[in-house]
């Protein structure tokens, strides 16, 4: 009898207790989980705030459609930042995309176990490098290098081609994009190389025992996680469209709508903010770099949120019907 | 009659691991060949030593001779891409690629030697799933995704996909082990069948199944050959101990 009833009061408290440490963790979890949409809603609502009075007087729309930037008239557009952000961080990731390409697939395909533990060790160190001193390098080594013996050759070859005349000044898009491109090879090479890794090996061996060579189970690869590589792509877009300082460094900031060349000298929406916030010296000015920054974070987060949807739709197509 | 694989002093290692120890035995053309033992007595080892797959695992080594048809496989010169080509594999999970239609699937191995013509690749799809016995099932959809059949189907197509390239022999590694009793008799049926135009070599961890199948069984036990002979003769009048103590499973 004694047994019995301890036996059920162990068990009713025992369920109570449970019932409450989970109510708990499930509030606890909630709140951290929901504080992540209240900092960006906040973010944006701020935003919204700070450019205000540049939406008051260029519109919203306005604003994104301006091709000037005049502070002495205090007539601002972001129309050439919006565009050299998006060009710039289109060809820096189609340089880097190959690359990336090559470095996980020798990683993940081709070197010894021990050597590809240490080299994407290595490669991934990269990715800690700050951007400034990728700026520096950028500037010290980059930019003469580059001057000196591939843009004139190139423009020797090539200078029929409008995108490969006019001046040379070392810095300007094509400068920036490579420099860009360095930058985010790390990350895009990095998270490829865990996709490849993590194609099963089953995949590989079927392949094999159908006859493929090497480079044709690298491709069987490729395709298996192809969902996984255009996120990876689209992330290392992400990452280019945001970056602020090495860019800065390098691009030549100068505001036009079109830049006469790739070796030409361009701005970017992230670089204009960082290199002008200081110099802004009334409102609207500070409203207008603000506004830049809506902008900004608007693309960022379209592209991220359009990445997500593109892997999450290809892992459906890929997973969806299958039963395993 | 010529033997398919006569197969000379192989021993095969994993690292320092000795896992196949002096393999000597023919193997007989158009023929079913069972290969029995308790885990991990060589058996899978074995029959990737037959097509050059065991060299893939990192430290793994061969040493021996295999002759195909009269050709050391493992001779100077020798590529083994071409050897695969003629040497199939069905693998113990089913493994059909996940990213490919059940036709892209079938037509993949011939993809790979070039093969583009539209109408070359249709007739070959259709005869490796009706050989598969796979046809009837899957005929009115064959874009669909490779990895949407059952365990049993997806088996079958892996066995249409490694016939497509025509090879002349073909090996299977437990084909069965993950299917259900229903799929694992239509395999069986279907090995049958193929043996009246391939050579096939089956591991197989079930002594009914190698009974019901082969023509050829071969008993290895940590990484011997102990037994090798006609299958009726292994299971009726076995010559060693050791077989008969598995095959009436004292021991496995």
């Amino acid at each position: 009898m004694w047994m019995k009833n301890s036996s059920k009061n162990f068990l009713y408290f025992s369920s109570s207790r449970r019932v409450a440490g989970d109510t708990i963790f499930k509030i606890v979890s909630a709140i951290f989980a929901s504080s992540v949409l209240l900092f960006i809603g906040l973010m944006i609502y701020e935003l919204f705030k700070g450019s205000w009075l540049s939406i008051q007087t260029f519109g919203f729309l306005g604003f994104v459609l301006g091709t000037e930037w005049d502070p002495v008239a205090q007539v601002f557009g972001a129309l050439p930042l919006i565009f050299g952000t998006i060009v710039v961080s289109l060809i820096a990731i189609t340089i880097a995309v190959p690359i990336s390409l090559g470095i996980a697939l020798a990683l993940s395909e081709y070197a010894p176990k021990r050597f590809g533990f240490a080299t994407s060790f290595l490669v991934e160190l990269l990715a800690a490098v700050p951007s400034v001193i990728y700026g520096l390098w950028g500037i010290f080594v980059l930019i003469p290098f580059l001057r000196d013996h591939v843009y004139t050759k190139i423009q020797a070859l090539f200078g029929f081609l409008p995108i490969f005349s006019g001046y040379i000044y070392g810095g300007g898009v094509l400068t920036a994009s490579i420099v860009l491109a360095i930058m985010i090879i790390p990350i895009v090479s990095a998270v490829m190389r865990e996709l490849f890794s993590q194609v099963p090996s089953s995949q590989r061996e079927a392949i094999i025992a159908l006859g493929a060579t090497k480079w044709e189970s690298a491709k069987l690869v490729v395709s298996y996680a192809r969902s996984g590589v255009i996120g990876a792509v689209i992330l290392g877009l992400g990452r280019a469209i945001g970056e602020t300082m090495a860019v800065t460094m390098v691009i030549g900031n100068k505001f036009k709508l079109f830049p006469s060349s790739l070796f030409d000298a361009w701005y970017t929406m992230p670089a204009i903010i960082a290199n002008e916030l200081l110099e802004a010296t009334y409102d609207l000015y500070v409203s207008a770099l603000i506004h830049v920054a809506l902008v900004l974070l608007l693309i960022a987060l379209a592209v991220n949120v359009l990445s997500r949807l593109i892997v999450w739709r290809a892992l459906r197509l890929v997973r969806g019907v299958a039963r395993e | 009659m010529a033997p398919k694989f006569e197969i000379e002093n192989l021993n095969a290692w994993f690292g320092a691991k000795q896992v196949l120890k002096n393999i000597n035995m023919k193997i007989e053309e158009k023929s079913v060949t069972a290969i029995i033992g308790p885990s991990g007595c060589g058996k899978t080892t074995f029959i990737r030593c037959l097509n050059r797959m065991h060299e893939l695992t990192p430290g793994a080594r061969v040493s021996g001779k295999v002759l195909f048809d009269g050709v050391d496989i493992y001779g100077k010169g020798v590529d083994p891409v071409i050897i695969r080509r003629k040497i199939g594999m069905v693998f113990q999970k089913p493994n059909p690629f996940p990213m490919m239609s059940i036709y892209d699937n079938v037509a993949a191995g011939l993809k790979l030697n070039g093969v583009k013509d539209r109408k070359i690749l249709d007739t070959v799809v259709r005869r490796s799933l009706e050989l598969a016995g796979l046809w009837d099932e899957v005929k009115d959809d064959l874009k669909r995704s490779g990895a949407s059949l059952s365990g049993g189907q997806q088996q079958r197509l892996c066995i249409a996909r490694a016939l497509a390239i025509e090879p002349e022999v073909l090996l299977m590694d437990e084909p069965c082990s993950a299917l259900d009793p229903i799929s694992t008799s239509k395999i069986e049926l279907l090995i049958r069948q193929l043996a009246k135009d391939y050579t096939i070599v089956i591991v197989t961890h079930n002594i009914q199944q190698a009974a019901r199948v082969s023509d050829y069984t071969a008993f290895f036990y940590l990484g011997e050959l102990i037994e090798y002979g006609p299958t009726k003769q292994i299971f009726e009048s076995p010559k060693n101990e050791l077989t008969e103590k598995y095959i009436t499973g004292e021991f496995g």
